[in-house]
């Protein structure tokens, strides 16, 4: 479980060129269960990234805590283990891949972990079967697809053995086909590592276990996605936007209230209600 | 016609062991006012297509007109055309290097010889184009700004050249819904009111029902379909042999003719969906 108590953040002038004004993170209480599959959402600039950097103590909180598995991220005789836990990966492919083979890649985590050789060789074929890399082990990876080299990061991260998957935007910078490379690697690796995804595609958390929203630095709103969802004036206040899908059905729900109890989020969920309307 | 590909190849590394044709035999003609949008799986071509609309890449074989004029590598016309078709890259604000807005959208004009009063009236023109608000923003440094305000600063900065078409690779890439939603009716009305060619590069289907009125679909360097934006985003099982996805829309017209609800093609917006699907209630319609 990664717990936010009372976080706040801001970056302070002295620390980078750009001057920001105000807190990034405001008061924020979070609890991301072992095992879920969570979904953040927000517009541009809400505080998503500055959020997913302090779930492995990359940025550390100027007010409040943040609590992997017990462990304070404040305390830095804990990072290393914290940081082994919850591996990250980021939105753009290009900025995180290393070495000049895949495999190479995947093996500079566990390598800096200290992990035996022969061990290693055990991690990297494991985590490239499960992201289907393993036919690409050998080749250089600026060859790879956008969506191919998301997929090496995850399993660079997954070699770590982490328990915790942060994936800040990971899938924003793809094309359709490299977005569904890795929607579907999600839901393979649902359950058994708990997955934190931050996205602004809608359908990307239609079938999480929670969403979460953030507006300003703060949790503005989270449970599950259809309750969520529901909220349709409020999703576009928060810079959001419904599935198609449910835009469709919510036009339809005025001109026939009866038609669905809830707003449809996926297509055949539309099309069920529709045919057993009529 | 005002843009005109005549079969046009294109290789990249030519005359080394790694040549690639990234296109092949290429011809269309786009007129002015008309909204395009080129669509095709990662690595088609499309990025390439468009860099021949300003000259900035030449075809190794073919013509490329603009205007009737054919296309050569002279500074004097090349000027010419680069101003009157303008293109915005992919995640252009990572090109943004003036310590102000308006020294980032004055650049261009500027270096055209434009000053004074007349740059003013163009930057601020420029800039509430993309919905940006000049007394606000012409003194910000332009790194101050949120990721969608930035990316309408680079397109603005394009604009300001005040070009006859306007190409853009990727416009709403990254962006959320909301900073999605303004630039795209933004161009819809630049175009509304100014007449403007828009050419855009998009893997969102989603985006180009909203603003395109005709697809070009890329497929191996080669033009696989190209057609108004309703037949082309009817025809599925066409679109999934390139790669492509209709839009959502157009996905769940298909799964409700599936069931028997007689839906029309082309359907773009949710607007039109929820339209014909009261109709079908109304009439009774599920077997």
């Amino acid at each position: 479980m990664i717990e936010f108590n009372g976080v706040s953040f801001w970056f302070s002038e002295d620390e980078t060129l750009i001057e920001k004004k105000g807190e990034v993170l405001h008061n924020v209480e979070l609890v991301i269960p072992k095992g879920e599959f969570v979904v953040l959402m927000g517009r541009n600039g809400s505080g998503k990234s500055t959020l997913a950097k302090h779930c492995n103590g990359l940025l550390l909180p100027k007010k409040g805590t943040v609590i992997v598995d017990g462990k304070s991220t404040n305390q830095s005789e804990y990072l290393w283990d914290i940081r082994q836990k919850v591996g990250l990966v980021f939105q753009n492919p290009d900025n995180q891949i290393i070495a000049t083979t895949v495999e190479e890649d995947v093996a500079f985590g566990p390598e800096n972990l200290g992990v035996p050789q022969v061990e290693i060789r055990k991690r990297i074929d494991q985590a490239l079967n499960i992201v289907g890399m393993s036919d690409f082990r050998k080749k250089e990876p600026h060859l790879l697809s956008g969506g191919q080299k998301q997929r090496v990061a995850i399993a660079g991260v997954l070699a770590m053995q982490p328990e915790y998957l942060v994936l800040d935007e990971a899938t924003s910078m793809l094309d359709p086909e490299g977005r569904s490379e890795i929607m579907s690697l999600i839901s393979q690796l649902r359950g058994s590592i708990t997955i934190f995804h931050i996205t602004h595609y809608i359908e990307e958390a239609v079938d999480a276990d929670w969403v979460i929203i953030m507006d300003q630095g703060q949790i503005v709103a989270q449970g599950k996605p259809a309750d969520i969802f529901n909220r349709r004036d409020q999703i576009y206040e928060w810079g959001l936007e419904l599935p198609l899908v449910s835009e469709t059905a919510w036009i339809l729900q005025r001109r026939f209230p009866e038609l669905f109890p809830s707003l449809p989020l996926k297509a055949e969920e539309l099309v069920a209600a529709l045919c057993s309307f009529v | 016609m005002f843009i005109r590909l005549e079969n046009v190849y294109y290789s990249y590394f030519q005359h080394t062991p790694f040549e690639v044709q990234a296109l092949k035999n290429v011809t269309l003609t786009i007129d002015r006012g008309e909204s395009v949008g080129i669509i095709g799986r990662t690595g088609c071509g499309k990025s390439t297509l468009i860099q021949h609309f300003n000259a900035l890449l030449f075809p190794t074989q073919g013509s490329v007109l603009i205007d009737g004029d054919q296309i050569q590598k002279k500074g004097s016309q090349l000027r010419g055309i680069r101003k009157k078709i303008g293109l915005v890259f992919q995640y252009p604000e990572h090109q943004i290097f003036e310590e102000t807005v308006f020294g980032e959208v004055a650049f261009g004009p500027r270096n055209n010889g434009v000053s004074g009063e007349s740059l003013e009236v163009t930057v601020k023109w420029a800039l509430e184009s993309v919905g940006l608000d000049y007394q606000e923003l012409y003194r910000k440094n332009p790194f101050e700004l949120s990721g969608g305000q930035m990316r309408r600063v680079a397109i603005a900065s394009i604009l300001s050249m005040r070009p006859e078409a306007l190409i853009l690779d990727e416009p709403t890439a990254g962006l959320d819904p909301e900073g999605k939603r303004l630039i795209l009716g933004k161009l819809k009305k630049l175009r509304e009111e100014n007449g403007t060619t828009l050419i855009l590069v998009s893997h969102s289907m989603d985006d180009l029902a909203m603003i395109a009125e005709r697809i070009i679909v890329m497929d191996q360097g080669t033009i696989g379909l190209d057609g108004p934006v309703r037949q082309i985003f009817s025809q599925g099982e066409v679109l999934e042999r390139y790669g492509i996805k209709p839009p959502t829309t157009a996905q769940i017209a298909e799964l409700l003719r599936k069931k028997g609800f007689d839906i029309g093609e082309g359907i773009l917006t949710a607007q039109e969906l929820s339209e014909q699907i009261e109709e079908k209630i109304l009439n009774g319609g599920c077997h």
